[in-house]
């Protein structure tokens, strides 16, 4: 071999290796050390142990499986919300904008970010308070009662409002990439509207759609800032509850524990979810675009 | 079509690229087993064996203890005091500038940095144990820190200094009988108070629609959606022995057990568990009643006094914390620390913190600063102002209200466990 | 006619507009639904920071400000930065932003381009190690740091929020790159080596301009998730104070509400932000 193949064959393994390496460093050995940690017994006062103490797990299960399932169940409306508010919105400035204006409603959807989430968030407190601009609207219109904050539509609302343009970019790059004139074909085929949607158009965004609810669904059902601040008494997630158990607790194995029950359940849903949409063979196809 | 001119969508587009078999998922299984062969790690013990302070025997520890104060006899000039907010005298003018700290500064030459870092005691501690544990300065000479679970954890850590005795004549005078000697810290070896509270009910008259005298009052279910409970392991337990008659100070489990069911049957009236925020949904209306610490009241009622709240130390009696000084290991001015320590004890240096602080100071010679002040008043407001403060159980508690006021229960590492375990899921769930 | 449903993008030429064709018409009137329904979302996002900006401007003499409106004021903004803790918070965001940025797009920018290029052998586990680092929730990702850490006796602060923030940032500038890369056409490249470029001239003054945009877009994107961070540096952040953790111990701190002087430091930073936007907008223009 040439000296020069030689370093064309090495020149990608150089090229990886100190961003590889950042990685294996500061993402794989935490999370196998957290690992290891999950499974050591002992005290904050005389230290943690080894000892291959698999109960922690079902401990971490016994006591915390409402907020794992609270969760998952967030996430899963909070998800649902975004997808259900995000397609029309990513099916309009693909299909329905003028090219020159797309850019700009794109900037318009991740304005908001620009400003600190913590920001956000606590405004949201602001305008929902019981006597802040929403329900001060309501109650001049004569209607009583009802608080929506320090309840599980202000968390569940708040989830949905902080992640929303993740869900809508992705779906919007893969309906970009639906030429025109299959929509055309489709309707000199004597495709009404409805259909050329359903057939043509949505199963094609489906890498979108993939894309769209793993970088929501994730983030969404791990996140327990928007219950801190929004939330009220059964409110609580499984984020706060890993941040108690090493803070007030002083129990890094039961911490760590629940860390990775956490991230196995999201983990196999999200895998699952891709085998049932079947993506693999859509995601080829998006990867050739 | 498709020309990457939006350089957003290669992000996107990159992630709907394929990459995960599952040949390759099994192939990451390996990776727990690598993860076995650093099963060897393990975490240190909080404390150190054989102690820091050289010596196990009590003179061999005093003599320790002296020869450390000895070899930092003289002042550096500087000290890094961290503290929680508001708990400072402030010019209105200027949030930067503290005007008892630049007379500190005047007297003693002394220059004080100080940083608001406390938030939560929790919070803080997990924040600072782990230097400590390393054998680091935290970058604090000075710390506040309530008495309860984390204090006790840093003493019995060993993470604080122990203090020069022969260098806190002030205190010793001055200083009130209820923070001298405390159970928590007895001898007063490592701390000395900066300021006392008492965690009661503060409410909105106009929303309660009446006066509000007794912890049972937050069980109304007139208020239901409107009550606010602290959501920690300190405060909230406390109060509720309190509230079901009992002394937290010598509550057993049983009693504990009785507490938790009492907070249970309120759970559906709580709108949330807060930490410190619950001030400004008191003042927005969110809340009609909540727990709340005696000075918060006082402070917001003050920056705005459009506000109508009031606050109530409830009949069955109230928990009373006290926030301590202290000085951890490993600072880098200690001298400069214990000089300040002892300088907040004058009289004089009292009045000027608690005129601003509105808590329990540890000087009651203060109040005949404040008494002096309303005489020499020269007109009536200021008058009017200084008799207030002057005759506020609040700032100088009675000796009967000493009766109902209750310190924390001091708890054991495994009684920690077995609280932690009973109140958690009260404002966890 | 007949046209096959193949899969999409750049199959067919333009084909003739079919204007001669007749076609049933189509309904105009569900027209306006999508776009008012997008609308209301787009007003949505962007609610808050509209309340945020008009509040900023509120009178008030609390700690914090008040739901109520009571006059109009330029007063926060003269002490916009009269508070240190603040603006050392904010310095600290900024700078281990950049620092962030600077890192993860240099070691981004190496692995995208290695792995847009062509397969190699390990390919496949570098895919899994960037899937699993994005799709891992960020609770779990700062709090396993925080173990390591804490085993290691490594003492917490700006290092290590700069740790965490290169760590959760290197694989989304990975991911930009390498889709840039690989709409890339490899010619460019074999013509600069029959030209007798060597690999660094090459990668310099061929490869490099032409991903240009995803790199940018990798390092901005570095740069936003950095500063809006909250969980991971909150849990890797010692005693050292970003902006996020400012402004949610500030709020806890006086009583649940926003000082005054937050809002208005937000609506500067939205405000820099868009005039920053619109202005690379522009120039981008002006290079067409």
């Amino acid at each position: 071999m040439s000296a020069r193949t030689v370093r064309a064959r090495l020149a990608p393994y150089a090229m990886i290796f100190p961003g590889w390496l950042w990685l294996v460093i500061f993402f794989v050995v935490p999370l196998v050390s957290m690992l290891s940690v999950s499974l050591m017994t002992g005290s904050d006062v005389d230290g943690f142990t080894q000892t291959w103490h698999f109960h922690t797990y079902v401990e971490a299960w016994n006591k915390y499986h409402v907020q794992i399932v609270r969760s998952l169940i967030y996430g899963l409306i909070a998800t649902g919300i975004c997808l259900v508010l995000g397609y029309p919105v990513a099916y309009w400035i693909a299909f329905r904008v003028r090219q020159k204006y797309k850019s700009m409603i794109l900037f318009l959807l991740l304005l908001p970010f620009f400003v600190s989430f913590i920001i956000r968030t606590q405004t949201w407190n602001f305008i929902l308070s019981d006597n802040g601009m929403v329900l001060g609207l309501y109650h001049a219109l004569g209607f009583h009662g009802g608080h929506v904050l320090n309840t599980s539509t202000a968390v569940i609302g708040g989830l949905a409002y902080n992640f929303l343009p993740f869900t809508i970019l992705p779906i919007y790059v893969s309906l970009e990439r639906v030429h025109p004139s299959l929509l055309e074909a489709s309707a000199d085929l004597y495709a009404n509207k409805t259909k050329s949607f359903l057939r043509v158009v949505l199963p094609l965004s489906i890498p979108g759609i993939f894309a769209s609810v793993l970088l929501t669904f994730v983030p969404v059902a791990s996140d327990y800032v928007n219950a801190m601040i929004l939330g009220g008494t059964r409110n609580t997630m499984v984020g706060t509850a890993i941040e108690t158990e090493y803070v007030t607790n002083f129990n890094p194995p039961m911490a760590s524990a629940l860390s990775f029950i956490l991230m196995a359940v999201l983990l196999v849903g999200v895998f699952a979810y891709a085998r049932a949409l079947g993506t693999e063979e859509a995601m080829e196809m998006a990867a050739t675009a | 079509m498709s020309t990457s001119q939006d350089p957003p969508i290669d992000l996107l587009r990159g992630l709907t690229q394929p990459r995960v078999s599952r040949r390759r998922m099994l192939q990451a299984g390996g990776l727990t087993a690598l993860g076995a062969g650093l099963a060897a790690c393990s975490i240190a013990p909080a404390r150190k064996a054989g102690g820091g302070s050289g010596g196990d025997s009590m003179w061999g520890q005093q003599r320790a203890i002296a020869a450390f104060w000895a070899e930092h006899a003289k002042p550096l000039g500087t000290l890094n005091f961290t503290n929680w907010p508001l708990y400072i005298d402030v010019d209105p003018d200027n949030p930067n500038v503290r005007p008892s700290l630049d007379e500190f500064t005047k007297k003693t030459g002394i220059k004080v940095n100080y940083r608001e870092d406390i938030n939560e005691v929790d919070t803080f501690y997990a924040k600072i144990a782990p230097l400590l544990k390393a054998g680091q300065s935290i970058g604090a000479d000075l710390i506040v820190i309530t008495n309860g679970v984390y204090l006790t954890k840093l003493i019995a850590n060993d993470y604080l200094l122990p203090l020069d005795q022969s260098a806190m004549p002030t205190f010793y005078a001055q200083a009130s009988d209820l923070v001298k000697d405390p159970s928590f810290d007895r001898g007063n070896v490592f701390t000395m108070a900066w300021q006392s509270g008492i965690t009661g009910i503060a409410y909105n008259p106009k929303l309660t629609g009446r006066e509000i005298t007794s912890w049972q009052d937050m069980q109304d279910p007139k208020f239901k959606g409107k009550v606010g409970m602290f959501g920690e392991n300190e405060d909230m337990p406390n109060s509720a022995l309190c509230a079901i008659g009992v002394n937290p100070e010598t509550s057993t489990e049983a009693d504990w057990q009785k507490a938790a069911e009492w907070l249970k049957k309120q759970r559906p009236l709580v709108r949330k568990y807060y930490q410190q925020d619950y001030i400004q949904p008191l003042t927005q209306g969110d809340l009609a009643i909540t727990m709340a610490w005696s000075g918060d009241i006082f402070q917001a009622m003050a920056s705005n006094p459009k506000l109508n709240l009031k606050f109530v130390v409830p009949k069955e009696g109230a928990p009373i914390w006290t926030d301590n000084m202290c000085i951890p290991r490993y600072a880098d001015h200690p001298r400069d620390a214990m000089i300040y320590m002892d300088y907040v004890y004058q009289p004089e240096v009292a009045a000027t913190l608690a005129d601003y602080i509105n808590y329990i100071t540890p000087v009651p010679a203060a109040q005949q600063i404040f008494e002096q002040e309303a005489k020499d008043a020269d007109n009536d407001d200021d008058r009017e102002y200084y008799q207030n403060l002057a005759t506020s159980p609040l700032i100088f508690p009675a000796e009967e209200d000493f009766a109902r006021l209750h310190h924390y229960r001091v708890l054991t590492e495994d009684e920690l466990i077995t609280w932690n375990n009973i109140f958690e899921p009260i404002y966890q769930s | 006619m007949t046209t096959t449903l193949a899969a999409p993008d750049g199959i067919t030429p333009e084909t003739p507009s079919s204007s001669a064709v007749s076609r049933p018409r189509r309904r105009l009137h569900g027209r306006w639904i999508l776009p008012l329904w997008s609308w209301l979302v787009i007003l949505w996002l962007v609610a808050p920071i509209l309340v945020m900006i008009v509040f900023s401007f509120n009178d008030g003499t609390g700690r914090t400000v008040s739901t109520n409106w009571q006059g109009f004021t330029f007063r926060w903004y003269e002490h916009l930065f009269s508070s240190s803790d603040l603006t050392h918070a904010l310095v600290n965001s900024i700078t281990i932003g950049l620092l962030t940025t600077v890192i993860s797009v240099v070691l981004g920018t190496l692995m995208g381009v290695a792995m847009g290029r062509r397969k190699f052998f390990g390919i496949g586990s570098v895919n899994l190690l960037l899937f699993a680092n994005i799709a891992a929730p960020e609770v779990v990702l700062g709090a396993a740091l925080l173990s390591l850490f804490l085993t290691m006796h490594i003492p917490l602060g700006y290092g290590t929020i700069l740790i965490a923030h290169v760590m959760f940032s290197v694989a989304y500038v990975v991911v930009t790159v390498r889709a840039r890369m690989a709409g890339q056409d490899p010619a460019l490249e074999e013509a600069a080596h029959d030209l007798g470029a060597g690999p660094v001239t090459t990668f310099l003054r061929v490869t490099l301009p032409g991903i240009m945009p995803g790199i940018t877009a990798g390092g901005l994107l570095a740069f936003v998730m950095s500063i809006d961070d909250y969980i991971i540096t909150s849990f890797n952040n010692g005693t050292t104070q970003t902006f996020p953790l400012w402004v949610y111990g500030a709020s806890v701190r006086n009583g649940g509400g926003v000082p005054p002087q937050t809002y208005g430091v937000g609506s500067l930073i939205f405000v820099i932000g868009v005039l920053l936007a619109v202005g690379g907008a522009i120039w981008n223009r002006r290079k067409v």
